[in-house]
């Protein structure tokens, strides 16, 4: 139904579609795999209208689509959900899920029923809040919820989605998997980009790989293994998918949180970290991790609690006094808190460690262009701005400036969220050089296969308490998954 | 490649160039080297105050306080070295008028840091309280017999440039320094463009941006004595309207409101080109009225064309300069 054919797509020093050939039916989900950069998303935005390819041509329905912005592919009929969210903060998330067309009567809107109609959505995702929060206190992947929410509330031919998983754990995304079948079923097209191999695996009928621009190959999925995507996409083999943590005897113990309470959750949460540790935190969408650190690093008033740092209480009541004490925070929105999107990719790797009263353009140069080079950035050069790098490449940027940080204590929240299989395994690599260095990591991931590669111990957080702590030798997903619910549940009992 | 000229980085200094070729083969006299140093004189006192509200407008703040601000630094600093011949005097209140105008500065800042009340609101209070505060200094009186030195260096030239216009020029030159070269600077643009990355990278956004106002304040304390020095009087009621005219000379060089984007290179252009089409306008004996309105359209062409450059650089997903100072600073060095 969706016919691309030599799809050319160039930008000021990069050629980001180099020649792409894509053909998607209907009532088929058509998997687009590739590295960070390889123009997937580029691919995306010109199928929704909104880049103007600058050669080649796509057919939509057998005629000629050439749609001249995003509200002709939406009058099309394809719907997306980009890497990027971009929801309105200030309104609702009832609001921003129909803000195309608010239910009126008499030409006023209809609250009562806008209200009713979101609820409904809500559920079918899976996502719990009221539908009149405001979308700015919603956590990331409540956020994804709603943009896929919002994609699927539109009767469309072709949805398009581009990582919606990235932020997401099993549940909302085996959710979101029952969602797309049923929508197969009705004939929809669906064209997927994710870097979870598995999921590719699992849910779709075809697979097309980008690699530098160019469609390389197409192939039905039966019989396709994950080895065979990679080779695909990477051109090589990757040995395994984690890196091996060399045994290392954890140290003096470097931050001990005591009775962490923070807004909206019940806590109080109580656990600490030993240098040359790993130490994950598994849990739900919404379990508060995210709460907790950015308490911990200053970012938020925590209620109550205090800090130990290597057995000396602290004070932290600004992300400054963090990271004047060595922690390090990687927030889970690079966008909103993690990136100035205007400024060269340089001034966003020194941006945790300006200090002083001159810039050094030489050192911030060089430092950059070398932190780049281990984590496989791939761009223009370091005076890019970092607004036009690929999702994967901005995340790359965020952990080139804590990694350039060097704090002892680094907390990492969705550090790999959508970077590709190859660059991943780099960032675990150099993730677990750090703690035998003698620093101490926390990580939070929605991953949980991510977890159980790197991590030492695995905290369980459940509605805001501690769950329950895996030990690496002890490490089982069906035991965590079961920790992660026992909250939800009405007695708890697994604990 | 004409686009990129209108509309590029390029095209406030082509527009200057192109107006001022204009006024010399329209305007009688223009072309005159006491004009230029006419020109020059005239855009002292705005350069000085857009400097300062260029650190504004990059953090994304405004402010309208600083014609009423300037008109207090001036009666108090007036006041104090009226009638004295005493350059321990003179000096002195040349401090004063800097520190006055820096406290109020700092007010603005602090004021809307700490209740997270918009720099719109404060200033637009502050520029009534500081009017009000200079009438109440004087009695409303104005101010006559201000240091013979003083008047000296407001009519003097140094190799043919006016004094005064020295201090403007070196005013910019720091600013640009500042901006382009030095940590703050590079704060100033990450803050307006985006605080909140900046606080979760360890840097207290509150004091950068309260240092923004105190610097629009510190150069209005410089525009006082300069205003002094040219016309030999402080008065409660000087000033009015100036604070439009620096916001306008921001713009033109363009920055953005939303903050995060301009430069003083801008900024300068931008006052100039203010000064030249004040002026040639004025040679050709073009109304008052007239004048004010054809300013207010340059202003608004400005802006519009800002915008349509914007949108442009979207579309084409042009990598946008966003600031256009830091930028080739990084590519060098
Ligand atoms: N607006 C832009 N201006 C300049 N270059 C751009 C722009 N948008 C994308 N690019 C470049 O085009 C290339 C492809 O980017 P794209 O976002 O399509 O990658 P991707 O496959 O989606 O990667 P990821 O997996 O990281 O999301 C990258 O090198 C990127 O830097
Ligand atoms: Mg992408």
């Amino acid at each position: 139904m969706m016919t691309v054919t030599g799809l050319v797509k160039r930008f000021p020093g990069v050629v980001a579609l180099d020649g792409v050939d894509l053909d998607i039916r209907a009532g088929e989900i058509h998997a687009l795999v590739g590295e960070n950069g390889a123009g997937k998303s580029t691919l995306v935005k010109a199928l929704a209208g909104i880049h103007a390819p600058d050669a080649g041509t796509m057919t939509f329905d057998g005629v000629p689509y050439t749609p001249a912005g995003a509200a002709d592919g939406l009058a099309a009929g394809i719907s997306v959900v980009h890497q990027e969210l971009a929801l309105l903060p200030y309104l609702t998330v009832a609001e921003n899920l129909f803000l195309r067309g608010l239910p009126r009567t008499a030409g006023v809107v209809d609250r009562k029923r806008l209200r009713a109609d979101a609820a409904r959505l809500l559920a079918e995702v899976g996502l719990d809040v009221a539908p009149d929060t405001p979308v700015e206190r919603l956590g990331i992947a409540q956020m994804q919820l709603v943009e896929i929410a919002k994609a699927i509330s539109t009767d469309c031919k072709l949805l398009i989605m581009d990582e919606p998983t990235a932020t997401l754990t099993s549940r909302e995304a085996g959710r979101l998997f029952g969602i797309l079948r049923g929508l197969r079923e009705r004939g929809v097209a669906i064209v997927y980009i994710s870097h979870h191999l598995q999921e590719v695996l699992e849910l779709a009928d075809r697979v097309t790989v980008l690699r530098n621009g160019r469609s390389i190959e197409t192939r039905e999925m039966a019989g396709v293994t994950a080895p065979d995507l990679v080779r695909l996409m990477v051109g090589r083999d990757l040995a395994q998918e984690y890196p091996v943590k060399p045994p290392t005897e954890p140290g003096e113990v470097a931050i001990a949180v005591r009775g962490l309470k923070v807004a909206g959750f019940e806590g109080p949460l109580s656990f600490s970290v030993r240098r040359g540790e790993v130490v994950g935190l598994a849990g739900l969408v919404g379990s508060g991790r995210t709460e907790a650190m950015r308490a911990i690093f200053g970012a938020d008033p925590a209620l109550s609690g205090n800090i130990e740092l290597y057995g000396e209480k602290v004070r932290i009541r600004h992300p400054k006094d963090a990271v004047r004490h060595g922690i390090s925070l990687l927030t889970e929105d690079r966008k909103s808190q993690g990136l100035v999107l205007d400024l060269p990719i340089s001034a966003n790797v020194t941006l945790a460690k300006l200090r002083g009263l001159l810039l050094r353009f030489g050192q911030e140069r060089s430092l950059s262009e070398d932190l780049g080079r281990r984590l496989h950035l791939r761009s223009a050069g370091v005076g890019q701005h970092v607004r036009t790098l690929s999702g994967g490449n901005q995340q790359k940027v965020v952990l080139a400036k804590w990694l350039n940080a060097g704090s002892d204590i680094l907390i990492v929240d969705e550090p790999t969220r959508g970077i590709d299989v190859g660059a991943k395994y780099e960032i675990h690599e150099l993730l677990l050089g750090l703690a035998a260095q003698g620093k101490a990591l926390i990580v939070v991931s929605s991953d949980l296969p991510e977890l159980m590669g790197v991590c030492d111990r695995i905290l369980v957080f459940s509605r805001g308490k501690i769950a329950g702590e895996v030990a690496r030798p002890d490490f089982d997903a069906e035991h965590i998954l079961t920790l992660a619910y026992s909250g939800y549940l009405k007695n708890g009992e697994t604990q | 490649m004409i686009k990129r000229l209108v509309l590029g980085e390029a095209g406030i200094g082509v527009a200057l160039v192109v107006l001022a070729g204009f006024f010399v083969i329209a305007a009688p006299n223009f072309a005159t080297e006491q004009n230029l140093r006419n020109i020059m004189t005239q855009i002292t006192l705005n350069t000085v105050l857009a400097v300062g509200m260029t650190f504004v407008i990059l953090v994304g703040g405004i402010d309208l306080s600083v014609g009423s601000a300037m008109a207090l630094c001036a009666v108090v600093s007036g006041t104090m070295m009226a009638g004295s011949g005493s350059v321990v005097t003179l000096v002195g209140a040349i401090l004063v008028s800097v520190l006055v105008g820096a406290v109020v500065g700092w007010i603005n800042g602090f004021v809307s840091e700490q209740w997270r009340v918009p720099s719109f609101i404060v200033t637009l209070a502050m520029l009534n309280v500081a009017r009000g505060a200079a009438e109440r200094y004087t009695d409303a009186a104005t101010i006559y017999n201000l240091p013979a030195a003083l008047n000296d260096f407001g009519t003097i030239t140094l190799l043919g440039v006016p004094a005064v216009f020295w201090v403007a020029l070196l005013l910019a030159g720091i600013g640009w320094f500042v901006l382009s070269r030095t940590v703050f600077g590079r704060l100033i643009y990450a803050t307006g463009n985006n605080e909140e990355a900046v606080r979760l990278s360890g840097h207290k956004t509150s004091r950068i941006k309260i240092a923004a106002f105190m610097i629009a304040g510190l150069t209005v304390g410089i525009a006082a004595v300069l205003y002094m020095a040219r016309l030999n009087i402080a008065s409660p009621i000087l000033g009015q309207g100036y604070e439009l005219n620096a916001i306008a000379a921001v713009v033109i060089g363009g920055a953005s409101l939303m903050g995060g984007r301009g430069s003083m290179a801008g900024t300068f252009l931008g006052a100039c080109l203010l000064g030249v089409l004040t002026n040639g306008l004025l040679l050709m004996g073009v109304s008052d009225f007239e004048r004010q309105i054809i300013t207010g359209l340059v202003i608004l062409v400005a802006v519009v064309l800002d915008a349509y450059r914007l949108r442009l650089a979207r579309k084409l997903a042009v990598t946008q300069p966003a600031t256009k100072e830091p930028v080739p600073a990084t590519v060098a060095s």
